[in-house]
């Protein structure tokens, strides 16, 4: 995804798909968003520009994530013979609490992958690396059942320091 | 009858004229300036129906309706935007500077106007209407492509220099030595990036001092700090318009973006009557004597714009056909060029031909501008690149 500022209009999102084909949001400042697809002969060059309102936008987005989502958890549930998915809440004590998702390491010491977080009844879905823990969330794991707990007992370790 | 009995049909009559004329304009596809220079035209000194008792009003009214214009471009953009722009688009800005303002300043001294002149004229054919060419990005649904950025981050960096080119410009007019114009311009440099930090560090701070939420006091609020500055911006040589851009520039957020819907029916109207006041200003007898030389000057100042934006477009990998639309988009000039050509006409320091030439100069590029725009999206054009491009290596841009 490339972001190109739009002096004194606003800002355009594009991409190249795999299929060859370049297509774009231009977001400007009024809150107005086009969906701009490019030419193939001529990838400068945007052969149409569709603007959307808000719902437009909203729904499109859903249905485009929503896809994507259902997509993954079918392809999850066929090859998932011996994958589990559990939630795990970290402990009070847990020496993560205020760490981030990338000091546990959680993936390469036990191949099981934290595909979301639950916090204060909202979803956080694929948190990066950066992401920071607070006491209460609730991680959502996926892998094997050694993969699973072992990220149990990663986030149970408790800071030596105090 | 009483003279602001006259001065209200006149003002009414031209105002009711404008509004069709504008309404003309949209019709047919074209930007209204040509056609409020050429109302300008038929009502001033040696036209059609000379005014008698509005010229006053037209004069004060042409003043604030440059500094609206200026206020609200500099309204567009935000400092931090002029300032990662300049960084990413200065080659591109420097050598739109050397093609297109050399070529004026040449002609300049080839009509034999002097250093004043060839200077005046330089700024003239240098700076392209943002104006007009946004529309035309708009209506041609270019706003997407990939060398709109190259088009756009061009006319940042001219309006940019405006701010450093009026100040000096106003100082030589004024009758200054070349030291005094270049004190002017320092104490531009000095103003201009004075008012970017504090812009960056400190906008949101100027921008509060100005509720967002009250249309009425916000509407006051600006328009009265807009016209102080530039008026203050005056009184110091930097130019009016200069102290405008740079309230526009300070100004950021949702009062920026509030002021920006307030103030522009107003500066439909009081810009129109800018325009209609150049035309006034401009004897319609004068024009023909010089259409030749605007002409030529069109055609060169034209080419070398495409060129502009061809190489600009070039040095970021944009396509061969991206290059022709990024350079032919470029191509009108507008309001800055009459609104430099004001200020010359207005001291009469330089030779008295230049305002009708650059009004001829500016009817050209405005109107077949936008034509010559279109041209890339003509299959003709398409194919002739195409064939163009598989003959060999790119061509050099024609020049014509």
């Amino acid at each position: 995804m490339e972001q190109t500022a739009l002096p004194g209009i606003g800002v355009r999102h594009d991409v190249v798909t795999a299929s060859g084909r370049r297509l774009g949001v231009v977001t400007h400042r009024n809150g107005r968003r086009d969906l701009v697809l490019y030419d193939p002969d001529d990838p400068d060059s945007c052969t149409a520009d569709v603007p959307l309102t808000d719902d437009e936008a909203e729904a499109l987005a859903d249905i485009l994530g929503a896809s994507l989502m259902l997509g993954q958890l079918s392809g999850l549930r066929q090859q998932a013979a011996g994958l589990l998915t559990e939630q795990i809440a970290i402990p009070a004590g847990s020496r993560y609490v205020g760490r981030r998702l990338g000091d546990t390491q959680a993936r390469t010491r036990t191949s099981a992958s934290i595909v979301a977080v639950l916090r204060e009844r909202e979803v956080i879905a694929s948190p990066d690396p950066t992401f920071r823990f607070e006491a209460g969330d609730v991680v959502v794991v996926v892998g094997t059942r050694q993969g699973l707990d072992g990220v149990t007992a990663i986030l149970a370790e408790t800071d030596p320091d105090g | 009858m009483h003279h602001t009995t006259i001065l209200l049909i006149e003002v009414g009559a031209l105002l009711l004229a404008l509004g069709l004329l504008s309404r003309l304009s949209r019709r047919i596809g074209l930007s209204p300036i040509p056609l409020y220079l050429l109302a300008g035209l038929a009502f001033g000194h040696g036209g059609l129906v000379p005014l008698s008792a509005s010229e006053e009003f037209f004069e004060v009214g042409a003043e604030i309706g440059v500094i609206l214009l200026l206020v609200m471009l500099g309204l567009e953009y935000s400092a931090s935007e002029l300032v990662g722009n300049l960084r990413a688009a200065a080659p591109a800005g420097l050598f739109d500077g050397l093609l297109n303002a050399l070529p004026g300043a040449a002609f300049g001294l080839l009509l034999g106007w002097g250093w004043v002149g060839a200077i005046v004229l330089a700024g003239v054919t240098w700076v392209s209407s943002s104006g007009v060419i946004a529309k035309v990005l708009a209506d041609l649904g270019r706003v997407g492509n990939r060398e709109t950025p190259v088009i756009l981050s061009v006319l940042v960096i001219e309006d940019l220099a405006m701010a450093l080119y009026l100040p000096l410009v106003t100082a030589i007019l004024s009758g200054q030595s070349l030291l005094g114009g270049g004190i002017a311009l320092a104490i531009a440099v000095f103003t201009v990036v004075l008012v970017l930090v504090v812009a960056i560090r400190y906008g949101n701070f100027i921008s509060r001092m100005l509720s967002a939420k009250d249309p009425e006091a916000l509407l006051l609020g600006v328009l009265g700090l807009t016209l102080l500055v530039a008026g203050i911006a005056a009184g110091l040589q930097v130019s009016a318009a200069v102290g405008a851009f740079l309230v526009g520039i300070a100004l950021s957020g949702p009062v920026a973006h509030n002021a920006t819907e307030l103030l522009s029916p107003l500066r439909d109207l009081f810009a129109a009557v800018f325009f209609v006041f150049f035309g006034l200003n401009t004897d319609p007898r004068a024009i023909p004597p010089v259409l030749l030389p605007a002409l030529a000057l069109a055609v060169v100042t034209m080419a070398t714009k495409v060129l502009t934006g061809y190489l600009a477009a070039k040095r970021v990998g944009i396509g061969l056909p991206g290059r022709w639309r990024a350079g032919l988009a470029l191509a009108p000039r507008g309001e800055f060029s009459i609104v430099i050509a004001g200020l010359a006409v207005a001291t009469s320091v330089v030779n008295p031909q230049l305002g009708p030439l650059a009004t001829a100069y500016v009817l050209i590029t405005v109107v077949t501008g936008p034509m010559l725009a279109r041209l890339p999206d003509f299959g003709w054009f398409k194919r002739w690149l195409r064939r163009s491009a598989a003959a060999g290596p790119a061509p050099a841009p024609a020049t014509d």
